[in-house]
């Protein structure tokens, strides 16, 4: 296959950036998105140009580093991480737009790669549990009803990558946050700071300049993860909670 | 507490969510106050003048009233606040586009801040028009509503501000009463279907149930 590109290149975080075309040939459909990328970087270095930067990590869709937009969408076409997205999902001539994340939460550093660490900061405001650390517990020792495991898995399975905020119009970071407060939220392991948890994180979200709520969906139709729009939902229904008992202290 | 609500942005959205549906409210008793304007000039200006009586002797003449119209204030006021807020807080939050543009999220959805204008500068033309008059073509007549209304709706201009505030207000219900379930935690996966679908029956209803009325006038039925 042969592929129009058009990437955002930046130099740095201060630097004004621009999208640039590249022409790629000899792409194979079975290439993953990110190896078509290597390709590309590695025919910019034998010209002696610089190679576009962009975050990669387990290149298996379950680390969470890789970040891209990729014709408009978070993660390109599938439902997927974008190392997991392949060529397959692209025809010949086809042209492609790469850019990376868009939110003031989430700076550029070059190129297609963006800072998340707000959402380390976020995570540090509650996103743990206070127990004994250790050799594993025994598993009986503190049952957890079929309903609230699975439901906790459903959210523990966010990557943290950031395609939620990416695709939200307001740049929020709701469907992330509240992926993280619920997972921990309905196990018995994180009763003792459920309600500082969600008062904490909420307050690191809008402290980190994130967007709020308007519920356009976009997150959850681009999480690779499949986190539902119900978790900001559930989030808000915390949230409201622990106001009100707080309210009462 | 208040003011933990207040600067979040999660507390914010409750108070839209919490002002909204008194507003929904009130419009469910408007549009049923409304359609008695089909069974003539006696029945709706007799409705009109009960308006003002309502809960005496327990309340002086329009105290009723007036304390629906305070609070009614109060939450067009909260909402509004609200909306600006967190609307300048969600440009800030996205400063850059995407080069390559999509269509996003219904069109309910994507007219929220623009219908949301719109509603506000026909409430400010609405009460100039029929409540106090100031603005009212034809001599506007105290006690009268039925004429008073007939007078507007014998007017283009009067109709098409009326009915293109309808048509924005049904879409605004349409993704707010929803949008307001998710927002008080009411939502959940199993109510999500019953929850739009009780959106689309409101905003159907209400944007029908209005415009029958400048209709009625156009069409002859109300004179």
């Amino acid at each position: 296959m042969k592929l129009t590109l058009r990437v955002w290149r930046q130099k740095n975080a201060d630097a004004d950036g621009a999208m640039s075309t590249y022409e790629v040939d000899n792409v194979s459909p079975d290439m993953s998105f990110l190896e078509m990328l290597d390709t590309l970087n590695e025919e910019l270095i034998l010209k002696g140009e610089d190679p576009v930067a962009f975050d990669h990590d387990c290149r298996e869709g379950i680390c969470g580093a890789c970040s891209l937009v990729i014709n408009g969408d978070a993660h390109g076409p599938e439902r997927t991480t974008t190392c997991q997205l392949h060529m397959r999902s692209f025809k010949d001539g086809d042209t492609i737009d790469i850019e990376p994340w868009r939110a003031s939460a989430f700076p550029v550093i070059k190129d297609l790669v963006v800072d998340r660490s707000a959402f380390d900061r976020i995570i540090q405001a509650g996103g743990y549990i206070t127990a004994p650390t250790g050799s594993a517990p025994e598993a009986h020792a503190t049952p957890v009803p079929k309903p609230d495991a699975d439901y906790a898995f459903e959210h523990a399975e966010c990557i943290g990558c950031g395609a939620c905020v990416a695709a939200c119009p307001n740049g929020a970071a709701m469907l992330f946050t509240s992926a993280k407060v619920n997972h921990l939220n309905v196990l018995p392991q994180g009763a003792p700071e459920r309600e500082t948890r969600v008062l904490d994180m909420v307050a690191q979200m809008d402290e980190e300049g994130f967007g709020g709520c308007t519920l356009t969906g976009e997150c959850a139709t681009a999480c690779p993860k499949g986190i539902p729009l119900t978790s900001i939902t559930n989030m808000n229904r915390e949230w409201l909670r622990a106001t009100r008992k707080a309210g009462k202290r | 507490m208040a003011r933990t609500v207040w600067d979040s942005t999660v507390g914010k959205k409750a108070v839209m969510a919490v002002s909204g549906a008194i507003m929904l409210l009130y419009l469910v008793a408007h549009v049923i106050g409304n359609l008695k304007i089909f069974f003539g000039a006696g029945e709706f200006n007799h409705y009109a003048h009960w308006l003002r009586t309502v809960g005496e002797p327990f309340m002086h003449y329009e105290w009723t009233l007036w304390l629906v119209r305070v609070v009614l204030v109060v939450a067009v006021v909260a909402h509004a606040v609200s909306a600006y807020q967190l609307s300048r807080r969600d440009i800030k939050a996205r400063p850059s586009k995407y080069v390559h543009k999509k269509p996003r999220a219904s069109y309910a959805t994507r007219t929220m801040r623009w219908g949301g204008i719109i509603l506000g500068l026909f409430i400010v033309w609405h009460i100039l028009d029929l409540t106090t008059g100031t603005v009212h073509s034809g001599g506007f007549q105290e006690g009268r509503p039925y004429e008073n209304v007939v007078d507007t709706f014998s007017t283009w201009y009067g109709n098409v501000i009326y009915i293109v505030a309808m048509l924005a207000l049904g879409l605004h219900i349409r993704h707010g009463f929803w949008s307001a379930a998710q927002t008080l935690g009411a939502g959940s996966r199993t109510r999500d279907r019953a929850l739009k679908a009780v959106a689309n029956v409101l905003a159907l209803l209400l944007t029908a149930g209005f415009i029958a009325v400048p209709v009625g006038v156009m069409t002859g039925v109300v004179s």
